[in-house]
C-alpha cells in the first residue's frame, strides 16, 4: 500500500494545474480518492465527520444488487438450456449467463463512466460516483438479447440528458437507469418487448449452441397475461417457456423469463434486507410500493372482467419488474419523495400505477418503469404539499 | 395527519410535566472525557477579545495600544449600537490591536498585571433594581455580549425586550463538561444572575436541566430534558417549550455567563472567571481548569498534548461547533471546553469505501461498527472522509434534528435565499449549532453550519 501511495504522490504533480497531464486531473483525482480515502481535513464547521460518504453509500447499493445480478446470470443460462433442451449443470449455465451479461455490464460502465469522466474534467470537478449504481442497474433491467450498441446509445442519452444537463448526481429529476430503459423501450420497441427477446436461444461466444425444442415459446408470464382472452378467465395459467405451468414458488425464486436482474424476488429481497438494514434505502417507500400494488390488484380482482384483472395480487408483485422496481428503483433518494410522509404517498402511487398500467393497457404488459418515471415527476409536488402542511401548522402556532 | 396530531398531543403533555423527551439525535461516544478534577492552569501571558466571536456587531476600537486598563474597562464597542461595550477581562496594558485585510479588527490583546484590579460597578441588590437599571449595568460592565438573541443568533439588541429568556444547563455535545460540577460553590451567583434576567423579560426565564438533575433554582421555569445530543442545545429547548415566531425575540445565555452576571451584582465587578474543560483523545490529562475568558490556549494546554503537535487539532469549543485554534491563540468567547483530537492529515486509508470498517464511527450501519455496541469510545480525527456532493440521501438530517422544522427544506431555502420560504420554514428559530449534527452525519459532506450562518447574516442585512 505504501509503495502505491508513494507512486501516486510521485506522479501527482503531473496532474496538477500546469502539469503536463493536467487535462486528466479529474480522472487522476477520481482514481486517487477511489484507492485512498482523501485525507483533507475540515476547514470550517464540524471538526469530525461520519465515516460514511457517498462512495460508501453507492457501494452498499451495488452490493445489494449482486445477489440479483448473479441469479440473473444463472437464470439467463438456465432459460437458454431449457429452450434448447439440454441440461449441462449449474456451472455451465452460470458461465453461459455470465458471458452473456458481462459485455452489457462493461458497455454500460465504459460508456457511462466515460461520459462522467469527461464532463467532470470539463467542469473541473470531482468525479461523482452516482453512475456506479446506474451502471450496474442498466444491464439488469433489459432483455438479454438487447444489442450492445443500443445499450451504448441509450446509456449515453440517459447520462447526458437525464443527468448531466440537470447538473449531475443529486440534481436529476428522473432515475437515470430507467431513462435508459425508457429510451430503449420507445426507440427500439422490437428489441425490448414481444416474445423473442427474453431468452437467448443462440450461443454465446461459441458456448451453448443448439436448436430450440418444439414446445418453446419465449413469452414472459406478464406477456402471456396481456394477450390472454376473456374466455380464459378462471382457466388461465402462466407457463414457463416449455409450456409447463408456473407455481408461485417458481415466480418467487425467479426461474422465469424476463429482464436479466428482475426475475428473482428472493434475490431482490436479500438486497432489500441489506439496504434497509444499512439505512441506505427507505423501507417506507419499499413497503408502500408493495402495499399499493397488492391493494390495486385486489381491487381489480373484485372487478375481474379480464384476465389481467383477475391475476392474484401475490402473482402481480412476484412477476415482472415489480419487486426490482420497488426495491432498487423507487428508492433512489434523488428522484423519490424526500419527505417522510411523502414517501408513503409516493410508494403507494407507484405500486397502484404499475398495476393499473399492466392491467388496463395490454400494449404495456410491464407498468413498473412508466409508473416510477411518472411518480418521479410528481415527487416534488408531493413534497411541496407535505412541506406546506408543516408551514401551515407553524403559522397556526403563531396565531394562537 | 394523524401522526401530526399524535405528536402534538404528546408535545403538550410533555410540557405540562416540564419534561422534554428527545428521541432524534446522536451521542458520539468519543474518547477523552474530562474527569471531575481541577487541573492547574499555566500563566496566561496575555488576554484577548476577538470581534469575530460576536455575530451582528461591527467593532469600533476604543482602547489604544499602551493604555492602562482595568478588568471591566471598555476596549471596543459596536459601531451601530455604541451602548454595547466589550471590556478587558483583566487589568493591564493594551499591547496590540491586530488588524487583517481592509483593517478588519482581528483581536485586541491585553498584557495582564500580576494582581487584577477591577472597575467598580457597585454591589447591588437585584430585587430592588428596575429592569432599566439592570440593563444599564449589564451594558456598562461589558457582560452584555454574552446575551444572544434569536432570530439571527447574534448579540442581543438592547432596544428589544425579549419575549422569554432561555438558558440550557444541559451540555450534551461530545465530551462536554458537566455544568453541575462547574456550578458547585457558585450557586448563589447563579441564582442572582437568574433573578436579574427574570426582570428583563415580561415572559419567563426557562432553564433546561438534564433529566434527574439536582439543580435547584427559584424565580425560573425549570424544564427537564432527556435524550441524546442535541437535546441540550438551547435551540431544542426553545422549539419544544415555546417556539419563536416571526416578530418575536428571545434571548439565550450560557449558564456560566449567568454566573458572571450574578457576580456583577453580588460583588460589583466584571469577573469573567470561568471553568473550561480540557478534553479530547490527544491530551495527557483531562479535567477542569479555572481561568478567565480570553486567556491563551497555551496556558490551558501546555504540557498536556499527546504526541506530535503537527498532527493534532486544537479546538476552542466542542468538536461540532468549536473553532480551530493553535497554542498561540486565545480561548474564544462562548467556549466551555477545549478539545484536542488527531488532525489525521498523515493518514492514508486504502480502499476505505470497501473495508468492513470495524473501527470506523458512523451513525448509520454502512460500516460494521454497530457490531461493537454503544459503549466503545472512539478516536475521531478531523478528516472529512469523503468528497463534497449535492444532497443525495434524504432523512439523514431529520434523524438528528429534534425540532418541528424540516431541516433539508430550510437549508435549501437558505441556499437559494428565498426569504418567504426561509421565514415559513423556521429560519428565525435556528442557529448554526442546531445543524452541527446534520453536518456530521451528512454523507454529502456539505458545510451546513456555514450555510446557515451566511443565511442568517444575509437575512439580517435584508431585514434591517
Amino acid at each position: 500500500m505504501k509503495a502505491l501511495r508513494n507512486y501516486l504522490d510521485k506522479i501527482k504533480p503531473n496532474f496538477e494545474e500546469g502539469g503536463k497531464l493536467a487535462m486528466f486531473r479529474s480522472v487522476f483525482d477520481g482514481f486517487e480518492t477511489f484507492l485512498f480515502v482523501p485525507n483533507t481535513t475540515s476547514k470550517t464547521g464540524v471538526h469530525i465527520h461520519d465515516a460514511a460518504d457517498s462512495k460508501r453509500t453507492m457501494i452498499i447499493v451495488v452490493l445489494a444488487l449482486i445477489p440479483a445480478l448473479l441469479f440473473g446470470m444463472y437464470n439467463t443460462g438456465y432459460q437458454h438450456y431449457l429452450a434448447i433442451g439440454q441440461d449441462p449443470g449449474f456451472l455451465e449455465m452460470f458461465i453461459y449467463g455470465f458471458l452473456a451479461v458481462l459485455p452489457k455490464l462493461i458497455v454500460s460502465y465504459v460508456v457511462g463512466l466515460g461520459i462522467e469522466f469527461a464532463i467532470a474534467q470539463v467542469k473541473n470537478k470531482e468525479i461523482q460516483e452516482g453512475f456506479l449504481v446506474s451502471g450496474i442497474l442498466i444491464p439488469m433491467i433489459i432483455p438479454v438479447d438487447t444489442p450492445l450498441w443500443m445499450i451504448a446509445v441509450a446509456t449515453a442519452f440517459a447520462v447526458i440528458f437525464a443527468k448531466e444537463v440537470f447538473g449531475g448526481t443529486g440534481y436529476n429529476i428522473f432515475n437515470v437507469a430507467l431513462v435508459t430503459r425508457a429510451f430503449l423501450f420507445f426507440a427500439y420497441p422490437a428489441d425490448m418487448s414481444g416474445d423473442q427477446v427474453w431468452v437467448r436461444t443462440g450461443d454465446t461466444f461459441g458456448i451453448g449452441a443448439g436448436s430450440v425444442v418444439d414446445a418453446y415459446s419465449g413469452a414472459t408470464p406478464l406477456g402471456q397475461i396481456s394477450v390472454a382472452t376473456k374466455d380464459m378467465i378462471g382457466s388461465f395459467q402462466t407457463v414457463d417457456i416449455l409450456g409447463n405451468p408456473l407455481s408461485l414458488w417458481d415466480m418467487f425464486v425467479g426461474l422465469i423469463p424476463g429482464s436479466i436482474g428482475e426475475t428473482s424476488t428472493l434475490a431482490i429481497l436479500l438486497g432489500a434486507a441489506l439496504l434497509i438494514f444499512t439505512g441506505v434505502a427507505s423501507w417506507k417507500i419499499m413497503a408502500s410500493v408493495f402495499v399499493g400494488g397488492l391493494g390495486m390488484s385486489a381491487i381489480f380482482n373484485l372487478i375481474g372482467t379480464t384476465v389481467p384483472m383477475s391475476v392474484s395480487p401475490v402473482e402481480q408483485i412476484l412477476l415482472g419488474g415489480f419487486a426490482f422496481g420497488a426495491v432498487f428503483m423507487a428508492t433512489d433518494p434523488v428522484t423519490a419523495s424526500r419527505t417522510e410522509t411523502g414517501k408513503y404517498i409516493y410508494g403507494l402511487l407507484i405500486g397502484a400505477m404499475a398495476i393499473i398500467i399492466r392491467t388496463l393497457n395490454s400494449g404495456y404488459p410491464e407498468g413498473m418503469m412508466l409508473a416510477i418515471l411518472l411518480m418521479n415527476i410528481f415527487a416534488p409536488l408531493i413534497d411541496y404539499y407535505v412541506v406546506e402542511a408543516n408551514v401551515n401548522r407553524r403559522l397556526r402556532r403563531a396565531v394562537k | 395527519m394523524f401522526t401530526f396530531a399524535a405528536k402534538y398531543i404528546k408535545h403538550f403533555s410533555c410540557i405540562m410535566a416540564n419534561v422534554i423527551k428527545i428521541k432524534k439525535g446522536l451521542d458520539i461516544n468519543l474518547k477523552g472525557k474530562a474527569s471531575k478534577a481541577l487541573l492547574t492552569a499555566g500563566k496566561s501571558d496575555s488576554y484577548a477579545i476577538i470581534p469575530d466571536d460576536y455575530n451582528g456587531i461591527i467593532p469600533k476600537v476604543i482602547a489604544k495600544v499602551g493604555d492602562k486598563v482595568k478588568a471591566g474597562s471598555p476596549l471596543m464597542m459596536d459601531k451601530n449600537r455604541p451602548e454595547i461595550k466589550f471590556v478587558s477581562p483583566v487589568s493591564g496594558e493594551v499591547i496590540a490591536v491586530n488588524r487583517g485585510e481592509k483593517r478588519k479588527v482581528l483581536s485586541i490583546v491585553v498584557k495582564p498585571d500580576a494582581q487584577i484590579e477591577y472597575e467598580d460597578f457597585g454591589k447591588k441588590s437585584v430585587s430592588s433594581l428596575k429592569a432599566e437599571e439592570i440593563r444599564e449595568t449589564l451594558l456598562a460592565s461589558g457582560i452584555w455580549p454574552s446575551i444572544r438573541q434569536r432570530p439571527y443568533d447574534m448579540v442581543a439588541i438592547p432596544a428589544y425586550e425579549p419575549r422569554d429568556i432561555f438558558v440550557s444547563t444541559f451540555y450534551s455535545a461530545p465530551l462536554a463538561p458537566d455544568f453541575e460540577f462547574i456550578v458547585k460553590g457558585q450557586e448563589a451567583d447563579f441564582q442572582t444572575g437568574l433573578d436579574a434576567l427574570a426582570k428583563l423579560t415580561p415572559g419567563k426565564v426557562y432553564v433546561g436541566v438534564k433529566a434527574g438533575s439536582s439543580l435547584k433554582m427559584k424565580s425560573v421555569e425549570t424544564v427537564e430534558v432527556e435524550g441524546p445530543h442535541p437535546a441540550g442545545n438551547v435551540g431544542v429547548l426553545i422549539n419544544h417549550v415555546k417556539p419563536v415566531n416571526k416578530g418575536e425575540v428571545v434571548w439565550t445565555l450560557d449558564p456560566q455567563d449567568v454566573i458572571v452576571i450574578g457576580r456583577l451584582f453580588n460583588k460589583g465587578v466584571a469577573d469573567f472567571t470561568r471553568m473550561v474543560a480540557i478534553t479530547g483523545s490527544e491530551t495527557t490529562e483531562r479535567g477542569y481548569i479555572k481561568t478567565i475568558a480570553g486567556c491563551t490556549i497555551n496556558s490551558l494546554l501546555a504540557g498536556k498534548i499527546l504526541g506530535n503537535e503537527e498532527h493534532v487539532r486544537i479546538i476552542s469549543g466542542d468538536v461540532l461547533t468549536g473553532i480551530r485554534v493553535d497554542l498561540l491563540d486565545y480561548l474564544r468567547a462562548y467556549s466551555r471546553q477545549v478539545t484536542v483530537i488527531p488532525e489525521g492529515n498523515d493518514v492514508h486509508e486504502f480502499l476505505g469505501w470497501g473495508v468492513p470498517g470495524f473501527n470506523k464511527y458512523s451513525a448509520g450501519r454502512t460500516y460494521f461498527t454497530w457490531l461493537l455496541g454503544g459503549n466503545k469510545e472512539y478516536v475521531l480525527d478531523a478528516r472529512i472522509k469523503g468528497g463534497k456532493r449535492a444532497m443525495i440521501l434524504s432523512h439523514e438530517y431529520e434523524s438528528v434534528f429534534p425540532m418541528d422544522i424540516m431541516p433539508e427544506f430550510l437549508l435549501k431555502a437558505i441556499i437559494t435565499f428565498d426569504i418567504d420560504k426561509m421565514e415559513n420554514l423556521g429560519i428565525y428559530e435556528v442557529a448554526p449549532e442546531d445543524f452541527a449534527l446534520c453536518e456530521f452525519v451528512d454523507t454529502s459532506k456539505m458545510e451546513l453550519q456555514q450555510i446557515v450562518r451566511n443565511g442568517l447574516n444575509l437575512l439580517y442585512k435584508e431585514m434591517n
